[in-house]
This record gives structure tokens, sequence and C-alpha cells, in this order.
């Protein structure tokens, strides 16, 4: 592979590129080795502590039922926020002043708020105001925290999705004579859920890491939160973590090669109008981009 | 009509929250531009294990990995931080730790499509004139991708405030830690929940406005 970043390596080169792989090499060896030290000292490489996982026990008691908790939030969480939040993107881009402006203010509200506020408050509220049993709160709580912070974020993604599309979509709308809803219903939303879809997705991978908070400061039973009871059976908080950790990278890491792959997909395709939002839109997207930097970056990296 | 603050140290507690956001803000912008340099670098290897460790750490809850930092990192493998006896300045440096580590991958990413943005043009000049990888990397290519990624990065420090909550989770005196101390024993739940709410739009808001702003003036114009 090479790069234009530095020529082709040439034979002196070729030797300080082996030489610092070398060191670097050490340097990984050197980490790797003091931890399995660690680990050794501390008993955690024992086979005890390891054979939990690979019996079904483990599994059907503490991480499968923890597991499915996280799935179940995850989905309800997005199957809410997505209507909603095609309601404040659409909102959004009225053309009346009064729609469009508390549309933005609770937009913008709800995605400088942190998730796990909005959580911890929906909690409280529910425990006072409502007859939700304790043993339901911790789901309807994080699921509210979820939706109300997921939706503004998807309504971003909306707002994007249309305005990503040709003008002479609307233009050819109105020249047939629609009206404005039926163009946003019938021409414009159809085509920018397309566009969006790779988006939506990579959004799910944020709504499932989000999850883990409602687990450890709500007690929601979720797969983190079911790591902890397995972990004081076994006794293996190393082992416990490294398997969790493991899990969550599979899910993750599935969901964002679908999602590059529908990118991929659609971007391909030679129907359509050729608008997709990636990944990188819901990265902009979630970090309350409170000062409307819109397009002034090459796609950002947030959380 | 503000009474229920009494007795609370709500400004101590975002005081922490800010802590947290410039010590980490700080760490992660060090350590992922190092990853960044790693990713683009003509060691196969570091290309390898930099590409590795973004995957690893995006995929991962920021809960867990301050979760372990805790129960793992402190309880079992014994690391201290220099702070062996003062619970609270280990919690402190524990959450600096993973959010630094966690945050750096995205910091990573942000710079690393910067990088992309720089004109090809750019890196065959400095080339041309002789310049190693490294030199090419420091005096050309990230002076232009930095400037570029203002934006992105004023995302992701945006992002790492509201992080910054989850250290609640490991029991660090931040906003998140008082608001759930304060809605559980206070009545006035609505009143607290917009107190803590208002600190964080006044917490992001700024930073988004002043470098939206910032972005806007540095951007190389092209």
């Amino acid at each position: 592979m090479s790069s234009v970043l530095y020529d082709t390596p040439g034979p002196r080169a070729k030797r300080r590129n082996v030489l610092l792989s070398v060191v670097f090499f050490a340097l990984l060896l050197l980490l790797a080795w003091w931890i399995w030290q660690t680990m050794d000292d501390k008993g955690q490489l024992a086979g005890a502590l390891w054979k939990p996982f690979v019996e079904a026990d483990a599994w059907t008691t503490y991480l499968l039922p923890g597991l499915s908790n996280t799935l179940k939030a995850a989905a309800l969480a997005m199957v809410i926020a997505l209507p909603l939040g095609a309601f404040f993107g659409i909102a959004r881009l009225s053309d009346h002043r009064w729609v469009r402006g508390p549309a933005a203010v609770v937009v913008e509200f709800f995605r400088a708020i942190p998730v796990l506020l909005l959580m911890l408050f929906a909690n409280e509220l529910y425990a006072r105001y409502t007859d939700v049993t304790s043993e339901d709160r911790p789901f309807y709580a994080v699921v509210t925290g979820l939706v109300l912070y997921n939706a503004s974020v998807l309504a971003e993604v909306v707002r994007a999705g249309i305005l990503s599309l040709p003008r002479g979509q609307t233009e050819a709308a109105k020249a047939i004579g629609l009206r404005k809803g039926q163009t946003m219903t019938s021409i414009l939303l159809p085509q920018a859920v397309t566009a969006m879809l790779p988006a939506i997705v990579s959004q799910l991978v944020v709504i499932v890491k989000d999850t883990a908070l409602g687990g450890v400061m709500i007690g929601y039973g979720e797969l983190l939160n079911s790591r902890s009871t397995l972990a004081a059976n076994y006794a293996n908080v190393v082992p416990s973590f490294i398997v969790v950790a493991a899990i969550y990278i599979v899910l993750n890491f599935a969901l964002t090669t679908f999602a590059s792959w529908l990118e991929a997909r659609l971007r391909r395709s030679k129907r359509g109008t050729g608008a997709v939002l990636g990944a990188d839109k819901v990265d902009d997207v979630n970090a309350a981009e409170v000062g409307g930097t819109y397009g002034t970056g090459a796609g950002g990296g947030a959380i | 009509m503000f009474d229920f603050l009494e007795g609370y140290d709500v400004l101590g507690a975002f005081w922490m929250t800010v802590k947290l956001t410039v010590f980490s803000a700080v760490g992660s912008l060090i350590w992922g531009t190092l990853l960044a340099a790693m990713r683009v670098s003509p060691v196969p290897l570091m290309r390898g294990f930099g590409t590795a460790y973004v995957n690893i750490v995006r995929n991962i809850p920021l809960t867990v990995i301050i979760v372990f930092s805790s129960l793992g990192l402190a309880d079992i493998f014994g690391v201290t931080l220099g702070a062996k006896d003062d619970f609270d300045v280990l919690g402190f440096r524990l959450a600096v730790l993973s959010l630094v580590a966690y945050t750096a991958a995205f910091v990573c990413e942000s710079i690393r499509s910067g990088i992309n943005t720089v004109p090809l043009g750019q890196a065959e000049a400095a080339r041309a004139i002789g310049l190693n990888f490294s030199q090419t990397l420091r005096l050309i290519v990230l002076p232009q991708a930095f400037r570029s990624v203002i934006g992105p990065l004023a995302n992701v420090l945006i992002a790492l405030t509201k992080n910054t909550t989850v250290a609640a989770a490991i029991g660090v005196a931040e906003a998140a830690t008082l608001m759930k101390d304060m809605i559980e024993n206070e009545a006035q739940t609505l009143a607290i929940g917009a107190v803590f709410a208002l600190g964080f739009v006044i917490l992001t808001l700024p930073t988004g406005l002043i470098l939206g702003w910032l972005a806007k003036r540095l951007a190389v114009k092209r």
C-alpha cells in the first residue's frame, strides 16, 4: 500500500520501518506481558473463573437475558424516537416561523443535555407521579431518556435527509400541482428515508451503548447490569468484563458494518437521486451542534 | 423559590464537570493525534494497532470502560495512579483516564478525516522538496488538517462534556451525581431537572458558538 504522505520505501526507509515495527512490537509485548502477569498474580486467569462462559448456565441466567433487555430497550427507543424525530425534523423545515422556532428550541435543548440526566429525571418523574411498578420503572425511564435524546438527534438526521435531496424534486412536485403536505409525504419523505437508512442504523449503535448507562445508574437489568450479578456469583470480575465488552463489540461492529454496506449499496444504486446520509452525519449531529456548523467540517466523529 | 438549592454545592459539582472535561479534552487531543499519526504512518504494525484500537474502543459503551477502570483496573490490577488512599482523587483520575481512552478514538477519526481533506498536491509538494514522513505530517499536513477539523472536534468536545456525566457511575462528585442525590431527596423534581439542564446548556452552548465561529474563521479557503 502506498500513500501520498510518504514515498515508496527505499532500502534505508525499509530498514527503518522494520526497526520501528520491532520496537513497537516489543512495546506491545511488554504491555501484554504486564497485563498477563498482573492477571496471573491476582488469580484472574484461573480456569474456574472462565469456565462459566463455556457452560450454558452463565449465558441463560445472566448474559442472554441481559442482552435481550439491552436490545429490547434499544429497539423500542428507536421505534418511538423515529416518528417523533420525523415530526420535529419536518417541523423545523416548516414555512411558518411559529412552527419552525419552537421545534428548533426543543430539538437543540434535548441535544444539549446528557442522556443520563434525562434518564434520572424520567425515573424520578415516574416514581412520583405515575403508578408504574418499581420493577418496570427503570425500563420506562431508560426508554424515555433514550427517546427524548435520540428523537432530537433523528430530527436533525431527517432534516439533513430532506435537505440532501436535489431541489428539482420539490420543484417538479410543485409543477405538477402537489400541495406542500403532498410533496412532503409522497415525494420528499420516501426518498429521504432511503437516504437516511445508513444514518439510522449508525444511530442504533449509539442507543445500544447508552442503554448501559441505565443499567449502572438506575438499575435496569441490561447486559452491563447482569454482568455485575454474574461476577458476584462467580467472583470473576475481569473475565466477565472481557466477555461483556466482546459482546458489545461484536454487536456494534455488526451494526456499523451493516450501515456502511447499506451506504455503499445506496451510493451505487442507479435508482433514486443518489443522496445518502452516512455515518459521518450521525457523528456530526450527535454532539449538539449548537454552533450550526453544518457542512463546515469533513464529517466529524462524535459519540 | 430556589431554597431547595441550599445545602447542595451545585456550582462545585459543575466545576468538577468542567475539570473532567478540560483534563480529558487535553489528554484525548494528544492521544488522538498520536493515534491518527499511527493510522497514516508507513509502519504497517502501527497502522494495524491504530485501526484495531479505534474499532474496539468505539464499539464499547463508555459506561463499561469507566466501571471497569474502577472495578477492574483499580481494584484488581492495583492501578492507583498515585492516589492510593484518596478515594475522590482516585475516582477523578480513573474517570479522566477512561474518558481520554474513549474520546481519543473519536478525535483520531476526526483528525484522519481532516487529513483526507488536505489536497494531494500539498503532500506531493512536501515530498518533492525532500521532506520525510514526519516532516510532511508535522509541517504541512497536520496544520492544515487541524484547521479544517475544528468543527468536528468541537462536536467531540461537546459530546465529551456530556459524557463526563458517566463518571457518576463510579461516584465522582460531578453534576449527574449531585442531581441524582438531589432529585431523590428534594420535592422540586422539575426545578432540579431544569437547573441541571440549564447548567449543561450553559456549558455546551458557548463551546459550540465560539468553536463554530473559529472553525469558519480558520478554515483553509480553497
